[in-house]
Parts: structure tokens; C-alpha cells; sequence
């Protein structure tokens, strides 16, 4: 090693995804639903190195009680567990169902979603204020999905929440980021995390949003509906380190007309 | 008695904790989450929680989600 890129080494300290007090190696947070089954689900989410997992609160079978859960498959020691509150449409239903979260001893973390549309999924707005304000009075640390809307998350960063996640496009679009311009806004306004949450389709979707300088990227369907959920856990894994990277080395900037990267002194003619 | 397990009325033993109802469904406590009358029953009281007719019980737990 030469000395300058020791010295460039040294200088450089490790990159971490703080969140709400903790520090994470990863900045990928992942979903654990539309797996075919929790060994996958096990696989996909070991190869993506996501520490951070998202799941979701629902009935048990009473009728069929011997069936598998999925703390049984990811260590709650290991993994930090976030409950979300999807398929709820007002904050009362958001708020009941992070109280059952929270009672499950999983910590005080939730992705708050209040839904306002079945067909596109996104958020209401007004509901998610509520939630996150009623959320946040009961001791929860809240991280909402919202639309990537500067005065909503301004608003959720005033009231205390610990982070905001703009979506880049429908859940489960796979349409990728959007709006980049709403997003860089977001992030230009409030000091707390950005984490683009939803509508990430493949693994250059998530560079982007790397190289944009967000904090962090959660997905589900990009890695569950895959062909091979295994193999593009692995790619986003990549592609977050990769943006990320790119994003902290600074990117040239763009022009139209030609540099050359050879010299011109020294030519034959 | 009759109470309503998550959604569905079903005949219980009279005067059943709600841990006895979980024992009785076999379902660990470990791994769900109770809510009596919309309202969270600790892990620690539910052995204490004693049930009556009309109840409204849910149990729930984690499942795969975005």
C-alpha cells in the first residue's frame, strides 16, 4: 500500500445508516411478504445483508395453530424487526395495530402507513399526520411512507418522527424513482433520513437512489417477485453499496460536449 | 360461554384465562399477540386475564409484509 492511499484510508470513516440512536452497516431495508416460503424468505434476506426487516400484523389461523412463524426464521437478536401497519386506512387502525407490534416485544419501531387508495396504495396523507402525531405521544419511533411531498415531510420531522420514506412510485410498481426532483427536495429540507420506500424495480433503481445521497432504500417485490429472489437480493445488496459508494465519491458532472481523457501533448502529428 | 376469536364466535369453557384459551387452541404465547376488547394484553397478564361471554379476542402475530 502506498502511503497516500493509507493516509486516504485512515481518513475515511467507516460509512454507517444511523437511525433513531443505532448505527447499520447496510442501507438496505427489505420486506419479507410474497416469498414462497420462509426458507427463502430466510435466503433472500441473509444475501441481501439487511439488517433492518419489515413484517407485517395479522390474525393467526386459529384453525391450523401448528403452522411456522416467521421470528422462527429471522432472529429478532439479529435482525432489527419493523412492523408495518399495512392495510390500514385510518390512524385508528394504524395505531392499534403498532400497539399489538410493539406488545410482541420487537422494540418500538414502526413503518407507518396509512393507506388512501386501494389502486395505487398511496398514502393519506392527512390520516399518516394523525397517526404519526398519535404514534409518536404513545412512545413509538415512527418512520412513515409518504408521497414525496417536501411540506408532509417537513411536518412529520417537525412533529419528531425519526425518519421519512417518500415512495419512488407505487408499492410494487417496479416503475423506479419517479420524481428524483421531489426526492431531492425532501432531502434538502429536513436533516433527518431520507429512505425511499416503494416502487424500486431493479437494482439500477436502487443506485439511483444511492447516488442521490438518500439515507437508505426499502423494497419487497423487487426482491420477492423476482425470477430468482436469491440472486437479486444479492444485486441490490450490490447496487446500495455501489450507489452509496459512487454518491460519497462525487460524481463528475454532467456535460454535453466531449473531454478527452488522453493527452493531447505528446501526439505523433 | 361464547366469545369471538378473531372474528368468529366459538364456544369456550366458562371462566377460562385467556392463557387456558391459547392452551386450549394450542397456540405458544411466545410467538402472538392478544388484544382483549381492543385492548393489548401484556405476555405477563395473560394468565391473569380472565375471559367472559361476548369477548372480542384477537391474536395475532408477524407474517411477511413490505
Amino acid at each position: 500500500m502506498t502511503q497516500s492511499t493509507a493516509q486516504a484510508s485512515e481518513a475515511t470513516a467507516p460509512d454507517r445508516f444511523s437511525l433513531a440512536g443505532k448505527e447499520y452497516r447496510s442501507r438496505l431495508i427489505v420486506g419479507t411478504g410474497k416469498y414462497k416460503d420462509f426458507d427463502e424468505t430466510r435466503k433472500a434476506i441473509e444475501t441481501s445483508g439487511a439488517e433492518i426487516v419489515t413484517v407485517a400484523v395479522r390474525r393467526v389461523n386459529i384453525t391450523d395453530p401448528d403452522q411456522e412463524n416467521l421470528l422462527d426464521y429471522l432472529d429478532p437478536k439479529k435482525f432489527t424487526i419493523l412492523p408495518n401497519t399495512a392495510g390500514c386506512y385510518t390512524p385508528e387502525e394504524a395505531v392499534r395495530t403498532c400497539r399489538l407490534a410493539r406488545a410482541a416485544g420487537v422494540g418500538d419501531m414502526v413503518k407507518l402507513e396509512v393507506i388512501g387508495d386501494d389502486k395505487t396504495l398511496f398514502p393519506d396523507t392527512p390520516g399518516t399526520l394523525e397517526a404519526a402525531r398519535l404514534l409518536i405521544e404513545d412512545g413509538f419511533t415512527v418512520l412513515p411512507y409518504i408521497s414525496d411531498d417536501v411540506v408532509t415531510a417537513k411536518k412529520l420531522e417537525d412533529m419528531g418522527c425519526a425518519a421519512v420514506m417518500p415512495l419512488a412510485a407505487p408499492i410494487g410498481s417496479g416503475l423506479g424513482i419517479r420524481n428524483p426532483y421531489n426526492i431531492r427536495i425532501i432531502q434538502e429540507h429536513v436533516s433527518i433520513p431520507v429512505i425511499v420506500d416503494a416502487g424500486v424495480g431493479t437494482a439500477s433503481d436502487a443506485a439511483i437512489v444511492m447516488e442521490m445521497g438518500c439515507d437508505g432504500v426499502l423494497m419487497n417485490t423487487a426482491i420477492a417477485g423476482a425470477k430468482d429472489p436469491v440472486l437479486m437480493a444479492d444485486a441490490m445488496k450490490q447496487a446500495v453499496e455501489a450507489g452509496r459508494k459512487a454518491f460519497l465519491a462525487g460524481r463528475i458532472p454532467k456535460k454535453l460536449y466531449a473531454t478527452a481523457s488522453s493527452p493531447i501533448e505528446g501526439l505523433l502529428t | 360461554m361464547v366469545i369471538r376469536i378473531n372474528g368468529k364466535d366459538s364456544e369456550v369453557a366458562p371462566d377460562i384465562s385467556v392463557a387456558q384459551l391459547l392452551e386450549h387452541l394450542e397456540i405458544r404465547p411466545g410467538r402472538v399477540v392478544v388484544e382483549l376488547n381492543a385492548e393489548v394484553v401484556s405476555r405477563d397478564a395473560l394468565g391473569d386475564t380472565q375471559l367472559k361471554d361476548g369477548d372480542e379476542v384477537e391474536i395475532v402475530h408477524f407474517v411477511g409484509g413490505g
